[in-house]
């Protein structure tokens, strides 16, 4: 064990994949000799040669396009997107190629590309350096889609995804990437894909978030800790494909539901996830679903500290389902 | 079946300017089982018996001249108008059939559109419909194949309205900087659908865009199948020497509509078309084998005759076969179904069963 900040985590989850499989590729811009602008790489191009640690022209549809051949051609590429804000000119790349090849060539060709990206807002980044885009390529047939909010599992997740058989988007959160340390086991340390963790457990209420959001929300829930009520935190981990065992288990167990996520609320994630509980969950519970997110409007630069939920949101979800039922 | 291509030396070797004789009529024949292929399934599309068709009449010399100078082990990523190149890669009639009708026997599992195939042990890659999105893919297949040291190169295939798109930028861009060995190959044939070539881009030529990048473009004659094996020959020998990718610009004319969906008499005029049909690229390679005697004209219709039996032997078989399982359309989406894909795929098969029982 060992402590480490997330992007740390994320470092050492590379290095592992790259020292153990002589097939994984790194590309993307300024990962090389730079690091990364946020450090994910720092010191793998001179470990591994810029051969298998590639400095790219500034284009996310040639990153992701690249990837995808070097993919059908064996290879186990992991490219990283500066920020996912820049993601969309490589969406067409994603959404019509890297989701389909499998399906589209009926089986003879997998396409296995891990796009690593950070993600969300907390960092004065105003509307193209804070976005959680999860939502479009959780609807998109084929990918998975995978968020951690902890060091260990940012490493574990990440040597899962790299060693999987599907695409995986790999979206991080910066805001915490140095905020948040904690031990995070040596060698090829992995956390299965598909499976949701229970943060902290309650018997009262379930919290569901990921990413980021996992920490305010964790914050609320203990600030009731000698109040009550007693509040379960689901850390969803991966949200393509869903653990929906998990999700029912502990909404089925507590009865009241609040879905926090940063990214605008209508359509977001946690509308999937609402509708899951309608679905499947209805006479467990004893309150409205209700959902913390980011308001429907482009992410604001100087108003950042009011659209993004906090600890204080997520507490008046929680006592306003608590009243309600 | 078509013409199998000769068995793949250990090591390529370097391809001579010409073709040998035998080879040529080898590849006038594939030519032939081509536009035969295309008139038998325009009829098939009109009969209602196939659901779509992307014809590609005035290309053929191009795309069997290109596979004809390339090697067995090099790697293919098409657009949707590549019959020609398919066949030269050997790919049986019967595997393109079985494609366009979407019966069980088509490898891809009746997944996709008519001519959207793809065979991976004849590395033949599963082609798209957004244009340019495969040049990329072209370009990194080909920087992997260099990290592992095979001796292969990898074409891309594209026409002259992909040269707008941001993928040919982006592809093109990162194989100059990264010197892949791959070969980029353009067949002009003149409309994007309805826009003419002119009004796609101000450049004078499609190849002089390869100079920006850094890397040769070549302008080549597509209805001159010598010409287009010459040029293909030489830009596969610079990509394996190490020196980098190539454009080529290969100026056809697409004789037909864009797709059964497209009728070309609202944009363009009979004038033009004959003009061009005077060029038609099977025509000119048979005068060429006519005039240096290599083929007679009994030979030729015999020929024509083969590729006429061939072709409707195909399409016998094809429509024997039973439809794609309905089940199937679970797999491939994941490796493995998730937990969801099961569930729907539980709720079609009640659904089919019922249907079923309740049928007389």
């Amino acid at each position: 064990m060992t402590e480490l900040t997330l992007v740390q985590a994320v470092n050492r989850g590379l290095q592992q994949a790259m020292h153990d499989d002589g097939d994984v590729i790194l590309l993307g811009e300024d990962i090389g000799l730079n690091g990364g602008v946020f450090r994910a790489t720092d010191g793998l191009q001179k470990e591994f040669g810029a051969e298998r640690v590639i400095d790219t022209p500034l284009s996310e549809t040639g990153i992701v396009g690249t990837a995808i051949g070097m993919a059908l051609y064996g290879l186990k590429p992991v490219p990283e997107i500066q920020f996912q804000d820049f993601i969309y000119p490589a969406f067409d790349q994603i959404v019509s190629e890297l989701a389909k090849f499998r399906y589209r060539s009926g089986g003879q060709y997998p396409c296995h590309v891990v796009i690593r990206a950070p993600y969300g807002g907390g960092v004065k980044g105003g509307l193209y350096h804070s976005q959680s885009a999860e939502a479009y390529f959780a609807h998109t047939a084929g990918l998975k889609v995978v968020i951690p909010s902890t060091p260990a599992d940012a490493k574990g997740l990440l040597l899962s995804s790299i060693h999987d058989e599907d695409p995986v988007l790999f979206f991080e959160p910066k805001r915490i990437y140095r905020a948040v340390s904690g031990e995070v086991p040596e060698g090829d340390y992995r956390v299965p894909l598909g499976e949701a963790r229970i943060a902290r457990e309650g018997s009262d209420l379930s919290v569901f978030a990921y990413g980021a959001m996992v920490h305010p929300a964790l914050q609320a829930a203990e600030s009731l800790a000698e109040s009550g009520p007693s509040v379960e935190v689901v850390d969803l981990r991966t949200l393509a494909p869903l653990d929906e065992k998990t999700v029912l288990a502990s909404v089925e167990k507590t009865g009241r539901a609040v879905i926090v996520h940063e990214a605008p609320r209508f359509c977001g994630y946690g509308a999937e996830l609402g509708s899951l509980f309608a679905e499947k969950a209805l006479f467990s519970l004893k309150a409205p679903v209700v959902r913390v997110t980011g308001f429907d409007t482009p992410f604001p630069y100087a108003l950042e500290h009011l659209y993004l939920p906090n600890a204080p949101r997520i507490l008046h979800a929680i006592r306003e389902t608590m009243a309600a039922g | 079946m078509a013409e199998a291509r000769p068995a793949p030396t250990e090591t390529p070797t370097a391809p001579t300017d010409e073709p040998p004789l035998s080879d040529v009529l080898s590849a006038y024949r594939m030519m032939v089982v081509a536009r035969v292929m295309d008139e038998r399934c325009l009829t098939l599309q009109r009969q209602g018996r196939i659901g779509f068709y992307v014809p590609l009449q005035g290309q053929e010399a191009a795309q069997v001249a290109c596979g004809w100078a390339l090697n067995d082990e090099d790697w293919i990523f098409p657009a949707y108008r590549e019959m020609g190149i398919a066949l030269a890669r050997g790919i049986p009639l019967a595997l393109l059939m079985n494609q366009f009708f979407g019966n069980s026997g088509d490898e891809l599992k009746g997944r996709q559109m008519p001519n959207h195939y793809g065979f991976r042990r004849f590395r033949f890659v599963t082609a798209s419909s957004p244009v340019g999105t495969q040049i990329s893919h072209a370009v990194g297949a080909a920087m992997a194949a260099r990290m592992r040291k095979d001796p292969i190169v990898t074409v891309s295939f594209f026409g002259d309205g992909t040269t707008s798109s941001n993928d040919f930028h982006a592809g093109l861009n990162f194989a100059g900087v990264f010197q892949a060995p791959t070969i980029f190959f353009c067949q002009n044939n003149q409309w994007a659908i309805s826009l003419p070539r002119e009004k796609q881009t101000r450049s004078a030529t499609l190849a002089e865009k390869a100079l920006a990048y850094g890397f040769p473009g070549v302008v080549v004659d597509g209805m001159d199948f010598r010409a287009v094996y010459r040029a293909v020959a030489e830009a596969r020998a610079r990509a394996i020497a190490g020196d980098g990718p190539t454009l080529i610009e290969a100026q056809v004319y697409r004789l037909g509509p864009h797709s059964t969906s497209d009728d070309p008499r609202r944009y363009r005029s009979d004038a033009e078309l004959a003009e061009w049909k005077e060029k038609d690229p099977v025509a000119r390679l048979k005068h060429e084998l006519r005039a240096s005697e290599a083929l007679t004209e009994e030979n030729d219709q015999a020929i024509w005759e083969a590729a006429k039996q061939e072709v409707a032997r195909a399409v016998e078989a094809a429509e024997k076969l039973p439809a794609v399982d309905p089940l199937t359309l679970f797999d491939d989406v994941y490796a493995t179904r998730t937990p969801a894909l099961e569930r729907q795929r539980e709720e079609l098969a009640r659904e089919l069963a019922g249907a079923a029982g309740t049928s007389p």
